[in-house]
């Protein structure tokens, strides 16, 4: 700490360290542009004769749809997922935060206990229910809950950060004649704004990780999201086309890159404060 | 909620308010059609797609059912019959092992990174931002296809362990190794709670450290007697977190092993098993009575580490306000 050489020796650790827990990304990075059969039993880690091969198929796609339209259905997906979940939970959190109503209290307890619960107890009763409904192969088994605020984490931490919101302001507001729905969509909502960021990142990324949902309920390839594509991927191939399945991956995984270097500022504060998961 | 804390405010706005009952704005009638539209979309969900289905889930454990004809109710048959299960009882021995072994291992892993950036240098956003990165993209299908790849015979890791002697045949087709592997995959997101022990450190004050010194404390009893009592709390959060989340991994293990839990059952997950009963064979009862199973262990578990955690876990005045 005083010696500049303490100082010096902390970064190479840190950069050691960094190195060994970056690796794999880069590592998969480099492989994407080697042939399949650079890639196995080989420590080299940068491609001695880079090709573009890998990502040439891919493109030419799975089971006869391109790699263009699993991208796009991901997309769809986490877009809707990301403005359900965002809208829905900030509606509850202002109920809860600023609200006083009858059963608040029980109905906050019950928002906090399925913080807990594991989600297996309700997928076979759910997968039950739009079935019957006739929606199985629909993106609405997928999408309801986000419309529905069941994420709870989010909406406990909406709840959170409104709390620390000088009550004040709707009072005054409130004393000026505004109705709930203006002080919460003209004061509220902007201030929110961090909590509400935190909340979009995260279901975005989740949103677009999730597998098992889709895995679930999808069964037609064109509307399969990119996870599911890369499993189908691995058993068009039977897993042995190394170099494409690794470029999949890695186009799989862009967008959540792009998104983490955007926002991490957000993420990390947000981890933080929240408690909440990668 | 205490009406002593309110009062003032309320006082204030019955004085300027003209209109019809001067308490009308705060009081419950008006709140309550407003706070019941407010929540109608989480009330909604929280009927239909949690509360109705944990009811349905909880009846169906008590039947056959196999999601085309009606349940048959045959009491406690499925409960009876996973204990004589030997694919249900090898899926909680798998779990048990994992999370006995994930847990620590990265919470530790978690708190020694969380230690080493905990102080004043430059590069620190850069160097939180960059090990909490793999925690977001750790839960995805191409990491856990990359991990497989990079654990398989004659792969990155498999070389690289021969070059000192160690040959294990590549960890993905080891029954011996491919536990361990989803313990790595499982450490390697460690950035998730060393954000939050990273939180937990800046809240310890450093004048303890400063006294400790002075009386001649060294590294490991300040580490021992103050800083790991001070984060207690924290730590405390993290366990319970990273446990809950260990009882439910499922894409990781689905990719690396599939629904049968390859290689020889050594990753059949809890998670694995009930999805394949359920999705795989459609025996719907006796995976909801494998549900409730899991919600009655991860319970427990729960409520064990709460009554564990009165002997260890300290609030001091400070950080027991900051939650």
């Amino acid at each position: 700490m005083r010696r500049p050489w303490g100082r010096v020796a902390w970064h190479v650790g840190v950069l050691a360290l960094l190195a060994i827990v970056l690796y794999p990304i880069v590592w998969v990075a480099a492989a994407t542009f080697k042939p399949s059969e650079a890639i196995v039993g080989s420590l080299q880690l940068l491609p001695t004769a880079p090709t573009l091969a890998n990502y040439e198929r891919v493109f030419e796609g799975v089971v006869g749809v391109g790699v263009g339209r699993f991208f796009w259905n991901s997309a769809v997906l986490a877009v809707l997922s990301v403005v359900g979940t965002v809208a829905s939970s900030a509606l509850a959190a202002y109920a809860f935060a600023r609200l006083r109503f009858r059963g608040r209290t029980v109905l906050f307890a019950i928002m906090i206990a399925t913080l807990l619960l594991p989600f297996h107890v309700l997928i076979i009763p759910q997968y039950v229910v739009f079935q019957n409904l006739d929606l199985i192969d629909t993106y609405v088994p997928l999408l309801a809950g986000k419309f529905l605020a069941s994420e709870a984490f989010f909406v406990f931490l909406i709840v959170q950060f409104i709390r620390q919101l000088p009550r004040e302001l709707d009072e005054s507001a409130k004393i000026d004649g505004a109705g709930h729905w203006t002080v919460f969509w003209h004061i509220i909502l902007p201030l929110c704004r961090p909590a509400l960021i935190t909340t979009a990142i995260f279901t975005f990324i989740w949103s677009w990780n999730d597998f098992f949902g889709p895995l679930i309920y999808l069964s037609t390839p064109d509307k399969y999201p990119l996870p599911l594509a890369l499993q189908l991927f691995i058993d068009e191939t039977t897993g042995s086309d190394f170099g494409a399945l690794m470029a999949m991956s890695m186009l799989a995984l862009v967008p959540v890159i792009l998104f983490f270097l955007f926002f991490q500022r957000f993420l990390v504060e947000g981890v933080s404060t929240s408690g909440l998961k990668g | 909620m205490s009406r002593a804390t309110i009062a003032p405010d309320r006082r204030a706005e019955v004085a300027v308010d003209r209109g019809p009952g001067p308490r009308r704005r705060t009081r419950l009638p008006g709140d309550g059609l407003a706070g019941y539209l407010f929540l109608s979309p989480w009330i909604i969900g929280i009927v239909l797609l949690t509360l109705g289905p944990m009811a349905t889930s909880l009846y169906l454990s008590f039947t056959d059912y196999d999601l085309f004809n009606t349940p048959t109710w045959i009491g406690l048959e499925n409960y009876q019959r996973m204990f004589t299960d030997a694919r249900w009882l090898r899926s909680v021995q798998v779990t048990a092992i994992y999370v006995a072994l994930a847990v620590p291992i990265k919470l530790v892993a978690a708190l020694a990174v969380a230690m080493l950036l905990n102080s004043k240098r430059a590069g620190q956003g850069f160097y939180r931002a960059a090990f909490y990165g793999p925690s977001l993209i750790g839960g995805s299908v191409g990491v856990a296809i990359v991990w497989k790849m990079m654990f398989s015979d004659d792969s990155v890791v498999d070389q690289l362990l021969l070059r000192f002697g160690i040959d294990t045949g590549g960890w993905a087709g080891n029954p011996d190794f491919s536990l361990m592997m989803l313990v790595l995959l499982a450490t390697w997101q460690l950035g998730a709670p060393m954000v939050i022990f990273l939180a937990g450190l800046k809240q310890v004050p450093r004048e303890l450290y400063e006294a400790a010194e002075v009386d001649g404390a060294g590294r490991a009893r300040r580490f021992w007697s103050i800083t790991l009592p001070m984060i207690s709390p924290v730590l405390f959060f993290n366990l319970l977190l990273e446990t809950i989340n260990a009882f439910q991994v499922f894409t990781s293990a689905y990719v690396v092993g599939g629904p049968n839990g390859q290689p020889a059952g050594s990753t059949l997950f809890y998670t694995i098993y009930l999805f394949d009963r359920g999705f795989g064979d459609y025996r719907m009862g006796y995976a909801s009575a494998m549900a409730w199973m899991l919600l009655l262990g991860v319970g427990l578990v729960t409520v064990f580490l709460f009554r564990t955690a009165r002997g260890w876990v300290f609030y001091s005045g400070d950080s027991g306000d900051k939650r």
